[in-house]
């Protein structure tokens, strides 16, 4: 205003609308809900304890994956989170509702909450298309068109809109995982859990199905992913988690972790699997 | 006229139509109680892979002692016994029930395998995608299951059409007790139980190639 007054030709830059925006409504910085909260999780398998204190937040939208050597409980904390495992101890929180209660419908929890196994798991007696059809429809009452219609959209976006009509038995493996995938996604979950999903491919076919979880973590997925493809985790992964023994030894961004693990597990482990 | 111990073809074609209505009766009696019997030996079935004790040890206890005993001593039992506790039956029910009960138990460790033999995955892929038991039940186990388990169940209709030749002990006229009537009649034991044997072979061999029929189409769709 000051150089305005000398200067008649000066005019104040328009307030930017998006300024506006921000102040109105500014960012939350303080989140207090996280998409999937874990406090002081247990498992035991009579007496072996597979899981021990895990603590773990997630954001919507992150991308957490998880590695460690085999038997460390990484399968066994994402089947705790949809309740496949029943946790010993401790609390999972997911949009707030704690899940570990017993009065909650499960049911219901894990209709939000999509799962993909390591062995595909597809319905055998069900085509593709069937397989991506037959929760929505059963569970979610949604119109046989409609669904087939979604279903159809689905297994176009993972690359089988040729392969529709087909049997399990009649695809191969990637194509299965694939399928497994558009069937987890039908249901439209909050988060979607990957456990090994490429661990029992030909290994030329593992690609195919890590680009369909990096189109899905492009598309902001909330996703927990347990893995040995490193260059998976240092591509998608928002953060890293190494678990060992049943307890999250080392967490942090990927990058960070691969490049400089400061747990001499994780040192261990990354200097073998590297 | 051919002697007895020959074949006798007028005899034959005389007995015929009586062969037949036993023979009809006989697979009356038969699928009467297979109806009966799949519907006690699915329930019985299910509780047999049921985490519920209760459930378990009924159903366990049932499959023990009907398999543990003989089958014309259950049907003595239904028809003869009962009326001792005040149960008066009829022929063709207490036959009937006998034999539902019998295979109903049978048919319980058919289902029981069949379903044992979906891998645990099937259910687990089930139950993430939010299905309840019974929904997962009913929509990935069971057809699957029913698949692996025809064979067993034809077989199990096929040895069940056999065995109701015991009913004839209860003076229910099935294929096998007109079998007797004519026997008794005309002295000719030869002909007329040829006759009989006869026409459970027309009866259970469309039967077995029913089965291996259905196998292979129910095959052909998924396997390649």
């Amino acid at each position: 205003m000051i150089f305005g007054l000398r200067n008649k030709g000066y005019k104040s830059p328009p307030v930017d609308q998006r300024m506006i925006k921000f102040i109105k409504h500014p960012p939350n910085l303080f989140p207090m809900k996280y998409l999937l909260e874990i406090q002081g999780l247990y498992k035991k398998f009579g007496d072996i304890e597979v899981l021990k204190d895990i603590n773990l937040s997630v954001e919507r939208g992150e991308v957490v994956v998880i590695i460690g050597p085999s038997g460390s409980g990484k399968s066994t904390l994402l089947r705790c989170i949809n309740r496949l495992e029943e946790p010993t101890a401790g609390k999972i929180f997911l949009d707030g509702i704690d899940i570990t209660d017993k009065k909650v419908d499960i049911n219901k929890i894990r209709q939000r909450i999509g799962m993909v196994f390591q062995q595909f798991n597809l319905f055998t007696h069900l085509t593709a298309l069937q397989n991506v059809m037959l929760a929505p429809v059963k569970i979610k009452k949604i119109k046989k068109d409609e669904a087939e219609r979604n279903a159809i959209k689905l297994l176009e976006k993972v690359g089988l809109g040729d392969q529709i009509h087909k049997y399990p038995a009649q695809l191969s493996g990637g194509q299965q995982q694939r399928v497994a995938i558009a069937r987890a996604l039908a249901m439209n979950p909050e988060v979607m859990l990957f456990d090994e999903v490429t661990s029992a491919l030909d290994p030329e076919l593992v690609k195919e199905v890590l680009d369909v979880m990096k189109q899905l973590a492009r598309d902001g997925m909330t996703m927990i992913v347990v893995t040995h493809e490193m260059g998976f985790a240092r591509e998608v992964g928002d953060r890293l988690i190494f678990m060992d023994e049943g307890v999250i030894v080392e967490e942090g961004e990927p990058i960070e972790i691969f490049r400089n693990p400061k747990n001499p597990r994780t040192k261990k482990f990354l200097s073998v699997i590297l | 006229m051919v002697g007895v111990g020959q074949f006798d073809i007028d005899l034959f074609l005389r007995i015929l139509p009586d062969l037949a209505f036993g023979a009809f009766v006989t697979l009356e009696l038969t699928s009467l109680s297979i109806l009966f019997g799949l519907i006690i030996g699915s329930i019985a079935g299910l509780a047999r892979v049921s985490k519920n004790r209760i459930f378990f040890g009924i159903s366990t206890l049932y499959v023990e002692i009907i398999r543990g005993t003989p089958l014309l001593v259950q049907i003595l039992i239904i028809y003869f016994g009962l009326p001792a506790i005040g149960i008066n039956l009829r022929p063709e029910p207490a036959g009937i029930i006998a034999l539902s009960v019998c295979s109903g138990a049978y048919i319980a460790e058919i289902v029981r395998a069949g379903i044992q033999s979906v891998p645990l995955g099937q259910m687990e892929a089930a139950r993430s995608l939010g299905m309840s038991y019974l929904q997962s039940m009913r929509y990935i186990i069971f057809p699957q299951a029913f698949r692996n388990i025809l064979p067993a169940l034809g077989n199990e209709f096929i040895a069940l059409l056999k065995d109701s030749s015991l009913l004839s002990v209860i003076s229910i006229v099935e294929l096998t007790r007109v079998g007797r009537q004519i026997v008794n009649t005309t002295f000719n034991a030869w002909t007329p139980f040829l006759g009989v044997a006869l026409f459970y072979l027309m009866m259970t061999i469309p039967l077995s190639r029913l089965v291996t029929y259905s196998q292979k189409r129910i095959g052909t769709y998924e396997m390649k």
